[in-house]
Formats: C-alpha cells, sequence, structure tokens
C-alpha cells in the first residue's frame, strides 16, 4: 500500500515524471536499439567522411563516415550498462561497510571510516583515472574504477542512518529479545536505511554516466571503435573546427540521460526522503 | 579559534596525507609494465634494464622504496621525473601555478553568479527568473563539462571569432615568469595590454570550469535562503521598517552562508577535478593535463607527486572550511 502511494507521489511530482520520460526514452532506444538504427555503427564509409546532419546521416558522418545517429544509438545500451553496473559496484561494498561501521562503532568504525576519507581525499576523476590506469584502459575496467571511486559516499550515508536506526527503541527491543547481529541489520535496519540509499544511487546514476565518459573522452575509456558517448566526444575534438556536429551529438545524449536521472532523483528524494535535501 | 580544537585537525590532515601517500605508492606498483623498459624501449638488454632499475631504486624491497621516498617528501624532493629527468616538484610547482590561476576564476564566477541567481531566485520565488534559473542549475550539473567546454569553443571562437581557442596568452605575449600567474606577471611587467590578453584567454575555459559549481552554489544558496527568510528575525527586521535589501543581504544572506560556504569549499576539490578535463580541451598547461599525461607516459614519480599534491590541497582546502565554518557558527567551535 505505502509502496503504491510513494508512487502515486512520484507521478504528481513534475521533475519525476519528466526524469521518467527521459529515462524511459534512452532505455526504450537502447533496447530496440539495432531495429532504430539505419545504418551498421561500426562499419567505415570512407567516402561519407566529416558529412554535416543530412535526410541520410540524421545526425551527420564521423572521420571515417560512420553514421553518428546509429553510434548515439547503440551508445545508449552501453551507458545505461555503466550506470547500472559502476553504481552496483559503489552500493554493495558502501552499504555493507556503512552498516558494520554504523553499527559496530568503535575501532571498526573508526577503521573502515579513515580508509574511506582516504580515498575521499582524492578528487573524483583523478581516482578514476588513476585506478583505470593501473586495470589497464577499457569499458568494464572504467565501470569498476567509477565503482570504487563511489563506495565511500554510500559508506558514509548508510552509516549515519545506521547510527540513528541503531538507537531506536525497536531495534534495541529486537537486541534485547536476542536477536543477532545479521537479523537486526538485514531485517530490522538496513530495510529503514534504504530511502536515502535508493534516492543516492538514482543520482549515482547520472554521475557514473558522467565520469565513465570523462574518461572516455580522455582516452581512458571504452577503445575504438565502440561507439561510448565519451570517446565518440573525444574523438570530435580533434574535429570541432570543420565538423562540429561529431561532437554535438553524443554530447547530448549524454546530457539527456544524465538530466533524466537528476529530475527522477531530485523527485524521488523529495518523496522518500526529504531531509536529503541538500544531497 | 581554540589551539586545541586546530590542531587535532592538523593531525588529521598529516594522517590522510600519510594514509594517502601508501596508497598511491602502492597502487602505482600495481600499474602493469616496467618504467625501466619503458624508458630503455623494447631493444635494451637485461643488464641495462637491471643496472637502471637499481639506479632508480626499483630493485630495493617495497618498504625500503616507501621509506626513502617518505623521507625525500618531507624534504620537499618529490624524485625526478622519468621522461626528462627534471625534478618533479618543480615541475608540478610550474604547472599548479597555471590551474590554480583557472581554479581561482573559475571559483570567483562560481560563487558570485551562483549566490546572485540563488538569491533572487529565494527572493523571487516561483517567478520566471527562479525556475529558468533553476532549469539551468540543473542542465549545469548534468551536463559533461568536455562537451560545453568544445561547444563554447565552436561557438565562441570558431564560429563568432571573439574569444582565443585555447593557451593562456597570446603567442609573444608572455611576460617573464615571476609568480606564474599570467594576470599577476603581465601587470607586474607594466603591460596593460598583455593583462587583457591573459584576462581573455581565461575567461572560457574558467566559465566553462565554473559551470557545475555554479549551479551547484545557486541550488544551496537558494533553499538555505529558503529557510532563513521565514525566520522570526527576518520578520522583526522587516517590521522594523528595514529597506529589503539591508534585510536580505545583512540578515538573511549571512545566516544562509554556512551551507553555502560548505558547498564552496566542496567545489574547490570538483574545480581541482574538473581542471583535468577542461586543461585538456583549452590545452592549459596545468596540473590536470600533466597528471594525465604522466600516467599515459607511467611516470611514477611525476604522477605520485601530482596526486599528493592534488590530495593535500583537497584536504588543506576541507581544513580551511571547516575553520571559516567555525569562525561563521560559535556553536561549532564549542562542541568540536
Amino acid at each position: 500500500m505505502r509502496r503504491w502511494e510513494t508512487f502515486q507521489d512520484l507521478l504528481r511530482s513534475r521533475s519525476a515524471t519528466f526524469g521518467m520520460a527521459l529515462i524511459a526514452l534512452v532505455l526504450l532506444v537502447a533496447v530496440i536499439g539495432p531495429a532504430l538504427a539505419p545504418h551498421d555503427p561500426l562499419k567505415p564509409v570512407p567516402l561519407d567522411r566529416l558529412k554535416g546532419p543530412s535526410e541520410k546521416n540524421l545526425f551527420g558522418t564521423d572521420s571515417l563516415g560512420r553514421d553518428i545517429f546509429s553510434r548515439v544509438i547503440y551508445g545508449a545500451r552501453i551507458s545505461i550498462l555503466i550506470g547500472l553496473i559502476s553504481v552496483s559496484i559503489s552500493l554493495l561494498p558502501g552499504t555493507l561497510l556503512g552498516l558494520v561501521a554504523g553499527y559496530f562503532g568503535g575501532r571498526v568504525d573508526s577503521l573502515i571510516m579513515r580508509l574511506m576519507d582516504m580515498l575521499l581525499a582524492f578528487p573524483a576523476i583523478l581516482l578514476a583515472i588513476f585506478i583505470t590506469a593501473i586495470l589497464g584502459p577499457n569499458l568494464p575496467n572504467t565501470m569498476v574504477a567509477v565503482g570504487i571511486v563511489y563506495i565511500p559516499h554510500y559508506a558514509r550515508i548508510v552509516r549515519a542512518s545506521v547510527l540513528s536506526l541503531r538507537e531506536q527503541l525497536f531495534v534495541q527491543a529486537i537486541a534485547h529479545l536476542g536477536g543477532g547481529h545479521s537479523r537486526i541489520l538485514g531485517r530490522h535496519i538496513l530495510p529503514n536505511a534504504l530511502p536515502p540509499i535508493i534516492v543516492y544511487a538514482t543520482l549515482g546514476m547520472g554521475t557514473a554516466v558522467l565520469q565513465a565518459a570523462a574518461l572516455g573522452f580522455l582516452g581512458l575509456g571504452a577503445q575504438p571503435p565502440q561507439p561510448e558517448w565519451g570517446a565518440m566526444l573525444s574523438e570530435g575534438r580533434q574535429y570541432i573546427q570543420i565538423a562540429p556536429h561529431v561532437a554535438a551529438f553524443p554530447g547530448a545524449a549524454i546530457l539527456v540521460l544524465v538530466l533524466g536521472f537528476n529530475l527522477f532523483g531530485d523527485g524521488l528524494r523529495d518523496v522518500l526522503d526529504p531531509s536529503l535535501r541538500s544531497v | 579559534m581554540p589551539i586545541g580544537y586546530l590542531s587535532k585537525r592538523l593531525f588529521h590532515l598529516a594522517l590522510i596525507l600519510l594514509g594517502v601517500s601508501l596508497l598511491v605508492f602502492m597502487m602505482l606498483r600495481m600499474i602493469p609494465g616496467d618504467p625501466a623498459r619503458l624508458l630503455l624501449g623494447e631493444f635494451a638488454t637485461a643488464e641495462d634494464l637491471s643496472r637502471l632499475r637499481a639506479q632508480m631504486g626499483l630493485d630495493r624491497p617495497y618498504p625500503v622504496q616507501y621509506g626513502i621516498y617518505l623521507a625525500n617528501i618531507l624534504q620537499g624532493d618529490l624524485g625526478n621525473s622519468l621522461r626528462n629527468g627534471a625534478p618533479v616538484a618543480t615541475e608540478i610547482g610550474m604547472r599548479l601555478v597555471a590551474t590554480l590561476e583557472l581554479a581561482v576564476a573559475a571559483m570567483l564566477i562560481a560563487s558570485l553568479a551562483g549566490i546572485a541567481a540563488g538569491v533572487i531566485s529565494a527572493v523571487r520565488q516561483y517567478s520566471v527568473f527562479d525556475y529558468g534559473s533553476m532549469f539551468m542549475a540543473l542542465i549545469g550539473v548534468s551536463m559533461p563539462i568536455f562537451w560545453l567546454g568544445l561547444m563554447l569553443m565552436y561557438l565562441l571562437a570558431v564560429m563568432f571569432p571573439i574569444m582565443p581557442m585555447m593557451g593562456r596568452i597570446g603567442m609573444g605575449n608572455e611576460p617573464e615568469v615571476m609568480t606564474g600567474l599570467m594576470l599577476v606577471d603581465t601587470l607586474l611587467a607594466g603591460e596593460f595590454g598583455d593583462f587583457l590578453d591573459a584576462l581573455h584567454h581565461l575567461v572560457l575555459p574558467a566559465f566553462t570550469l565554473a559551470t557545475i559549481p555554479m549551479a551547484i552554489v545557486a541550488r544551496i544558496t537558494r533553499s538555505s535562503m529558503l529557510e532563513v527568510l521565514n525566520k522570526d528575525y527576518v520578520r522583526t527586521a522587516r517590521a522594523k521598517g528595514m529597506g529589503e535589501v539591508v534585510v536580505i543581504l545583512r540578515h538573511a544572506l549571512r545566516n544562509a552562508f554556512l551551507p553555502v560556504v560548505t558547498v564552496l569549499g566542496l567545489n574547490l576539490g570538483l574545480l581541482l577535478g574538473g581542471a583535468v578535463l577542461t586543461e585538456t580541451i583549452f590545452s592549459w598547461p596545468g596540473l590536470g593535463r600533466y597528471v594525465v599525461d604522466s600516467l599515459m607516459a607511467r611516470d611514477y614519480a611525476a604522477v605520485q607527486g601530482c596526486i599528493l599534491v592534488f590530495a593535500g590541497l583537497m584536504a588543506f582546502i576541507n581544513l580551511i572550511v571547516d575553520l571559516v565554518y567555525a569562525l561563521l557558527d560559535p556553536r561549532i567551535r564549542v562542541h568540536a
């Protein structure tokens, strides 16, 4: 019943509905991509190099004559995957570390949180660059790198929730009744700590897409000929004076997807956890 | 400011930096590829390789390598670049100033424009300006800044060529290096024309870098102001017949400033990260570009140095933010 009410509240929020619409659009493109794409996204057509938008090539062509519209469509899949996988990589360990640190407190808490502080001492993109360089520049490693960078953020949010939850009467009652740690954490604390996690994960999807695109732009992410939006932008940079469309369309695609996640995340936050407004 | 609070924070800062140096040291050893092989090339003999490894200290056990490294850092020696043999500290120093010039300019744009937009939005809540600026702020945080940079470059340097495309100053206008800050050096040299040229070169990269912080500052200022504007003391100030401008600036904005200061501080870190991308687009010879190039060339010493400097700057900024926070709000000092 509560879930249905939350959904109705979400539908009433204009920003959440618009965000959902944008995400749904990109999801749809990602799912039925091959049916929509008019050309092969990987096939070079040397005679059509750097052509501007036309009826034949809606978004023009790149330096190898490949159809940018088809590449942007195929890129949707990659970006959605990046968002989902990166967020899962930060969400799972981050939540676990936050739960343990907040619940047990003391030295365990200090140790975990100081480690998190160390990771937070780096600018996010720099740490992501660094990890990608260690693992090797390719798409899966980009997702891992972006995922690792945001683990401390989840750990902090979850820990803050757990700190207040563990003092609540219902948790203490269960402990007195003989409830084990894992039961208290898994059945009672985690479900109550979920709203901020869900909100942050939604907003985090947008951030992950942006960071992965940045790595792609620097040449550390997806490698040619993969149609990843950031890598496409990087190629467009070389031709910005003569063919700005090569960079324009992949960038606009990133904007649409990230805007969708941000709008939806904002709406979710207002409905699920208004106390998080400053996040 | 109690000495106890300050010393506790300084100790915390030193601990973080020590941890960061260890983390960076360990992570760099995990990068695949042998720096000696990279320097000498594919056809180097085994003897040459082992001689160079011994020279660079790479043949010693890791704890010893780290110990030497740490001792050197404490003396201000970050080692020599594997690429050109130059002292990393000097290389970083030259580039850091360029990055700082860019970051400070961006921070100025972000805070002035962001706070102004946030205050006007709050005072005129639900007006066209409010909706417009908050939508722009949302676009600002959702946009890849490297895309915005490229589009601005095309629009203002190629289509309507009113801005320079890249670099810090026009060819032949470079002043003698005194501070490394182009704006300051041109003024010190008494060349006002060159100063304007340097300023002209700074506008596009600084604006690009400022976009995200500006959007965040505008949003946080608006929400913080809205909260304060409903407080009793603001109503009292108005009831006493004070002018609206005085009420907003002296009574509301001052009290709404705490979260804004925190966000400004956090954004300085964001600016340092953003500099990596902005410098790549506008060929700005700063630290961000240097660290990416060094990583690509597996220049261990340079990367270690850069990352330590970045992390040190971040930790230092956080410390300053906390101190400013404590100055603005006496309650924090009492509870710290």
